[in-house]
């Protein structure tokens, strides 16, 4: 059967894995920290040895219930964990702590931007549970395996939408509103490549206008927003080509090749397990107070949608400005601060797009981290403002008040030293204007015979002589009166 | 003076006023131990040595002080399932055969801030699976009382101890009737505390929803002396309950059961009871009258579910708890695997005995998808149901009042080949496990071969005083605690 010219309409869900930004694991006191010395950051209850017992994180069901509130999810007071039974050696119990039929978080839902408007991506629930180990396969001596059990027991946040979405542009617009919901609450890094937030979506197609779902594809092994889109497309092509051949999708988990760029198949549904989830008889069920629910919801702080509103109505920014100003916490604030300092929105936010970001982005730091405070940047921008020096000279030196900003010299300092102050004064200023005329009576014809045009290469040459430090509009207004003559 | 004769109230009487130091009593029982220990087989390892340097550091830091703490320098057992820092913990398993825990567990923790002395850990069924101590990867242990008879089990290596007077009190686990079913074996005192009373962490899990530690003693003060010291809330188990512990010696003020309403479940009394059994709880049951209880039939209906509903989610969490001894971290792993699954089906297969293989395939099965429902979602449904019917009976009386196990002791062997028989003996045990109840079983006769006979007294959650008060009353009343088992 050749089903070729058949169109498919894609379906896809998401599993989002999300680690929380608790000070110790889930179930013990241990630190919760990347990069440590393998096993370092164990202790008998991580390492799952006899008679231990675990004991819930209060601090990771607080930050699982603000995720679940500015998912818009249902929080349920009554929740328990449950044990996912499956052997491995980097799961030191033999089961994972997971919840299945009471997840703490229920049927929330998000609006995600699409093309010119937006749409609503359900989530079906978020629970929470313990990260397994990781295996370590010696590269010199192929037949010994090693287990590094430090992130055994760091608290995961496991966050499945139903199946919403429909191509990988809608999958990225969700993902990224996801990350920058954690982010802003801080209860997630948001770190891909590091795995602090790992994704799998799962994809079937089905003939358009059919109901029943297509059999449907799980995908891991993604650890960025580019391998999200890529693997999505490659996967619809896959399976596009297959039905169209007559064939039929299996149903079983692929792994994305990221050299090869192509989904290989990891399990078949044969090779699934039986986890044999039941209550996890060590752990009471939590009973959340609705009073402490809601606590949590009163001091939510802005989410990045409500904020990027607000920045276009406060301060009269473009959306575009506001919707790159709002993608980090850390950034928005970094703005806040300087507007609070400097009441000119529209200038604060060009150079905190322009030339922050870039060294930001340049050095791989957040604003949060920036070396320039807000003050020192708001220091510069007043420069300018008072006419003290000219925007250019401000952005000549702006490498400069970043990268000796940790405790550097001042705007100011750099300025008086390296004599760059501004000229304004009338008396130089003329004396410049003189010169360049005396060198250039060709153009000064021009201009006088009406070539207005002219007035640009002026002020060029006026500002070359001066090195840059001619105040542009005093210039232009003395350059107009000398030249009618 | 025979120091190993003494119930552990006395020596802590003793030792208190400064009669006898510690070394002296660490001497004693060491003696002791070399004497009948051959015979008996108690302890998987004794660290007598160990309680020696120990005992002699206490004497050397209590010259000129007095001895304030109720356990300091007494001389303790502990069953082979509760973990020991420093001290190997083995479950009685080839699977844990070298495994030294670097922690101790609370109740062991809460010894040890006393000075208690560690002997050594008792035998017990691999992983506290069995009735009888003869599903130990050691070998069996003996009844003090008949050395051709069990001690039962699991804790029969801690109730060996304290019958044959080889330690002055011991620590065992109850899961389905584990301290009871032995401690009436041997002719001794053991107390399961209600569910949630003493900490679980560190206590090797078999059924996390029904393991207790409790106190096998000589006689009902000391019991309640050792249960002060273990009970309480710890932060470390989230199923322990935080309530405030009473001092338990006080409720052994009063020595009768005066107001005190005893119901007597008649379906503990039917088919496969001992007549010699049936007559010596009978007889406790007038004498609790004559000492001023009131007698009242109670109905306790989901009795015949309990067996079933017991070895449906006791395997379910066992499957699951013993998941964790797969060669990879610590314990036994196979030689020469060549593949990970062979490594963990091999070193499973050598490390565990017949009876945890057995748990483990009844509680894998009763957890698999498509059987849930029908096997462990069930039988939870008829947990809550024995639960209802003791909170039912409770509300007509304060105590209940049953035989602990349907015979006196059984032959060596004589069950080992029959499973179902063998779980037939915590018939009257294991509901108390599933409604989570506190229960102590006492000495209260001897079958006509001379071995013990127990009375078993159930209370309300949390209710240990009650259940202290009415077992301290008949003890008073009786002399079946001061018998000794004749092993020498």
């Amino acid at each position: 059967m050749n089903n070729a010219g058949q169109a498919y309409e894609v379906v896809i869900g998401l599993e989002v894995h999300a680690q929380l930004l608790t000070k110790s694991k889930m179930f013990c006191a241990c630190g919760a920290d990347f990069g440590l010395p393998a096993n370092t950051q164990t202790c008998p209850v991580c390492l799952g040895m006899p008679g231990t017992l675990p004991v819930i994180n209060r601090m990771a069901v607080e930050m699982a219930v603000r995720a679940g509130l500015a998912l818009n999810c249902a929080i349920r007071s009554k929740n328990r964990f449950a044990r996912k039974n499956y052997f491995y050696p980097d799961l030191p119990k033999g089961y994972q702590i997971s919840q299945y039929e009471a997840p703490i978080c229920e049927n929330g839902v998000v609006e995600v931007p699409v093309g010119e408007g937006r749409k609503p991506i359900r989530i079906r629930r978020a629970h929470l549970e313990e990260d397994a180990g990781k295996n370590v396969h010696d590269g010199d001596n192929r037949a010994v395996s090693l287990v590094d059990l430090n992130r055994a027991g760091t608290p995961l946040l496991e966050i499945v939408t139903e199946p919403d979405m429909g191509s990988a542009d809608e999958v990225v617009a969700y993902l990224k509103m996801l990350r920058d919901i954690l982010m802003y609450l801080d209860v997630c890094d948001g770190n891909m490549e590091q795995g602090s937030l790992r994704c799998e979506p799962n994809l079937s197609l089905r003939p358009v206008g059919q109901q029943a779902f297509g059999t449907k594809v799980e995908m891991k092994n993604i650890n960025s927003f580019k391998f999200v889109k890529d693997a999505i497309e490659y996967e619809i092509k896959r399976q596009t080509k297959v039905l169209n051949e007559g064939g039929k999708i299996q149903q079983e988990t692929r792994l994305w090749d990221v050299d090869k760029g192509v989904t290989a198949t990891m399990r078949s549904k044969e090779e699934a397990h039986d986890y044999r989830y039941f209550p996890d008889p060590d752990l009471v069920p939590l009973d959340l107070a609705q009073d402490w629910i809601d606590d949590l919801r009163r001091t939510l702080p802005e989410l990045p949608e409500a904020r990027q509103k607000r920045f276009v109505t406060d301060y009269g920014l473009p959306d575009y400005d506001a919707g790159v100003l709002t993608t980090s916490k850390a950034l928005a604030d970094y703005f806040e601060a300087c507007v609070t300092l400097h009441n000119q929105p529209k200038i604060v936010s060009n150079w905190v797009m322009g030339e922050l970001l870039r060294e930001l982005n340049n050095a791989g730091c957040s604003a949060a981290s920036s070396p320039v405070s807000p003050e020192r940047l708001v220091s510069l921008l007043q420069l300018v403002d008072k006419g003290t020096i000219s925007l250019k000279v401000a952005r000549d030196i702006f490498p400069e008040v970043y990268s000796g900003a940790a405790g550097g010299k001042t705007p100011e300092q750099i300025v008086k030293e390296k004599g760059l102050t501004q000229v304004s004064d009338e008396g130089a200023l003329e004396k410049i204007i003189d010169e360049v005329m005396a060198k250039n009576p060709a153009q000064v014809a021009q201009y006088r015979s009406g070539k207005d045009t002219v007035l640009g290469f002026f002020v060029g040459q006026v500002m070359k002589a001066s090195g840059g430090k001619a105040n542009p509009g005093k210039v232009n207004e003395l350059l107009k009166k000398k030249l009618a003559g | 003076m025979a120091l190993h004769k003494l119930t552990l109230r006395e020596l802590s009487d003793t030792f208190g006023k400064g009669e006898v130091t510690a070394a002296e009593i660490v001497r004693a029982y060491t003696l002791r131990i070399n004497q009948v220990e051959p015979k008996v087989k108690a302890y998987i390892s004794q660290i007598k040595d160990a309680a020696m340097v120990q005992a002699e550091a206490l004497d050397q830091k209590l010259k000129g002080w007095r001895r304030t703490m109720p356990l300091m320098g007494m001389p303790l057992a502990i069953k082979d399932n509760i973990c020991t820092q420093g001290v190997l913990t083995t479950c009685a398993s080839r699977m844990l055969a070298t495994f030294v825990p670097p922690y101790d567990a609370t109740a062991i923790a809460r010894l040890r801030g006393q000075s208690y002395l560690l002997l050594g850990k008792t035998n017990l069924d691999e992983f506290a699976m069995g009735s009888s101590t003869e599903n130990s990867a050691f070998g069996p242990s003996r009844n003090p009382w008949n050395l051709s008879a069990v001690p039962g089990g699991s804790s029969g290596g801690s109730a060996a101890a304290v019958a044959a007077d080889e330690c002055v009190a011991a620590l065992g686990s109850d899961t389905g009737g584990s301290i009871r079913q032995p401690a009436a074996c041997c002719g001794v005192v053991g107390l399961k505390p209600t569910y949630g009373r003493v900490s679980r962490y560190g206590l090797v899990a078999f059924a996390s929803s029904l393991d207790q530690i409790g106190p096998i003693t000589k006689d009902v003060a000391d019991a309640a002396m050792l249960l002060n010291v273990i009970a309480g809330h710890d932060a470390w188990d989230s199923t322990s309950a935080n309530l405030p512990v009473p001092d338990y010696t006080k409720a052994l003020k009063k020595k009768d059961v005066k107001k005190l309403r005893i119901g007597v479940p008649r379906e503990y009394f039917a088919e496969g009871l001992d007549p010699e059994v049936e007559q010596a709880v009978m007889a406790a049951v007038e004498e609790l009258k004559t000492l001023g209880g009131e007698i009242k039939d109670v109905a306790l209906p989901t009795t015949n579910a309990a067996v079933a509903t017991y070895y449906l989610i006791a395997t379910a969490e066992a499957s699951s708890n013993l998941a964790r001894y797969d060669g990879v971290k610590y314990g036994l792993r196979s030689k020469q695997n060549k593949t990970l699954l062979e490594m963990y089906m091999k070193t499973r297969q050598e490390g565990f005995g017949p009876e945890v293989k057995r748990r483990i395939m009844l509680g894998t099965y009763a957890l698999s998808a498509g059987y849930y429902d029908a096997y462990y979602a069930k039988a939870q449904a008829a947990r809550t149901l024995i639960r209802q019917d003791f909170e039912a009976a409770f509300c007509e009386v304060d105590l209940i009042v049953t035989p602990v196990m349907p015979t006196p002791a059984f032959k060596l062997g004589e069950k080992s080949e029959d499973p179902l028989q063998m779980y037939l003996s915590d018939i009257y045990t294991i509901s108390v496990n599933l409604a989570g109840n506190p229960a102590i079983s006492i000495p209260c006769g001897f079958s006509k071969t001379g071995l013990p006979i127990g009375l078993q007294l159930i209370g309300r959650p949390f209710e240990e005083e009650t259940v202290l008060r009415g077992a301290y009353a008949y003890e008073q009343a009786t002399d079946w605690h001061k018998k000794r088992s004749t092993v020498r």
